[in-house]
């Protein structure tokens, strides 16, 4: 869809931050808004952990994915698509459990406007079944696909659950990437990070640097990712990585306490540190303007 | 009756000399440590969903130490990330990790395969005294 710059900026807001994924990268680093008529932009939502329960860390469970969706869908102008990066549900032992709360989250989601919409599992999803159940629901764990020049790729890093891609997978990303060319546009979304963030809270992937050095000769790649519940920006190389916030509960920051647990509702703040983004592409310029919106769809 | 030559019995006995002293040597590594070593401490440790059992260990500083792991369900995982140490535990084997701890203290591991419901919580400690 085309966005008329007038809009974009009311969607977007003048503080929305610019990041460069080419060379220049975040030195490049602005606050200004920018929108031309071929932009197009994307809802990046993650961890929404459908079946969670503990009313200490989250007394809405049942009611913040369907507020976030209601925030998506009053956005004046609607996202091209909307990408789901992991953990749809919270983990269940039982494999009943699991499929009903698929469904269940398959069922609240049917209700966004939008209905070009890309999933991925996260370890919650796929970890004690290799993914099957979520297969059942959603398709394949990994894939690519393109839209208005743009090339994404979506990697499972969740399935195995020691936090691995494995060879089948880096094979096929590796045959993925020989048909783009150096200068291609090209986007990352996984569920774990691709670098070693803080590998004992299992905030890496193990063969993470075997798929960030297949992406290091292409100028313009750039990632998007769930599994930590909180902002974060991180670059290797010419390579951005950007974490997204979650709608069931916020994490600490990095090897911020000794223990990594839920960070507890607070009532004078509720919905604190959850939250969506939407992400607009500027294709000619290779360069991605991230907004991030509360479960309400305030805009941060 | 040929009378045998001084060198070859020396050759003879030197021989003789070094095969027995390698049975010996072979035969004593065996059965004790070296001289001034002491015996690997071993911990035998049942993962299973959530737990690790025993789930506090504690070994000597500056001896070696292996840890063996079996799985009573399915794969899980064991890190502690203070002392280098890390291994995945598979069911159906034993899976070994072999250390020798450096410093006095108490470290926490973990299980980091993912395992589910209660994995964030599948966590032990090893104490090294001096």
């Amino acid at each position: 869809m085309r966005i008329d710059r007038r809009d974009f900026l009311k969607l977007t807001g003048i503080g929305s931050v610019v990041f460069a994924s080419g060379l220049g990268g975040l030195d490049h680093l602005t606050n200004t808004a920018w929108a031309a008529e071929d932009d197009f932009f994307f809802v990046q939502l993650s961890d929404t952990h459908w079946g969670f329960t503990n009313p200490a860390v989250n007394p809405d469970s049942t009611g913040t994915l369907k507020k976030a969706v209601e925030a998506v869908n009053n956005l004046k102008i609607q996202p091209d698509f909307i990408m789901f990066t992991g953990d749809l549900t919270h983990v269940t032992d039982d494999d009943k459990d699991r499929r009903k709360r698929l469904s269940d989250f398959r069922d609240i989601i049917s209700k966004l406007k939008v209905k070009n919409m890309r999933f991925m599992p996260g370890e919650h999803d796929a970890g004690l079944d290799e993914g099957a159940a979520f297969k059942e629901f959603f398709g394949k764990t990994h894939y690519a696909f393109d839209h208005k020049g743009v090339h994404f790729i979506v990697l499972d890093n969740v399935s195995d659950p020691t936090s691995t891609f494995g060879e089948e997978q880096l094979q096929w990303l590796s045959a993925d990437l020989k048909k783009q060319k150096k200068d291609s546009r090209i986007v990352v979304f996984t569920h774990r990070p691709l670098f070693d963030l803080y590998p004992d809270w299992d905030w890496h992937t193990r063969d993470g640097a075997k798929a960030i050095e297949m992406l290091m000769p292409y100028s313009n790649v750039t990632v998007f990712y769930g599994h930590i519940h909180q902002e974060h920006h991180h670059k290797t190389g010419h390579i951005a990585h950007h974490a997204a916030k979650g709608l069931m509960f916020p994490l600490p920051a990095p090897g911020s306490v000794p223990v990594k647990n839920p960070i507890p509702w607070d009532a004078s703040q509720p919905y604190r540190g959850l939250g969506f983004r939407s992400v607009e592409a500027k294709v000619k310029e290779a360069r991605y303007a991230i907004s991030e919106f509360s479960v309400k769809g305030e805009k941060l | 009756m040929r009378s045998v030559k001084p060198l070859f019995v020396v050759v003879g006995i030197g021989i003789v000399a070094v095969v027995i002293g390698i049975i010996v040597f072979l035969i004593s590594s065996m059965d004790s440590p070296a001289m001034g070593e002491e015996k690997d401490q071993m911990w035998m440790i049942t993962a299973k969903r959530f737990e690790y059992s025993p789930k506090e260990v504690t070994v000597k500083k500056g001896i070696p130490v292996v840890l063996q792991f079996v799985s009573a369900d399915r794969l899980h995982g064991f890190t502690c990330p203070s002392l280098g140490i890390r291994v995945d535990i598979r069911p159906g084997k034993v899976n070994s990790v072999r250390f020798v701890p450096d410093k006095v203290g108490t470290f926490p591991f973990h299980c980091d395969n993912f395992c589910g419901s209660g994995h964030e919580g599948m966590r032990g400690t090893i104490t090294v005294t001096e």
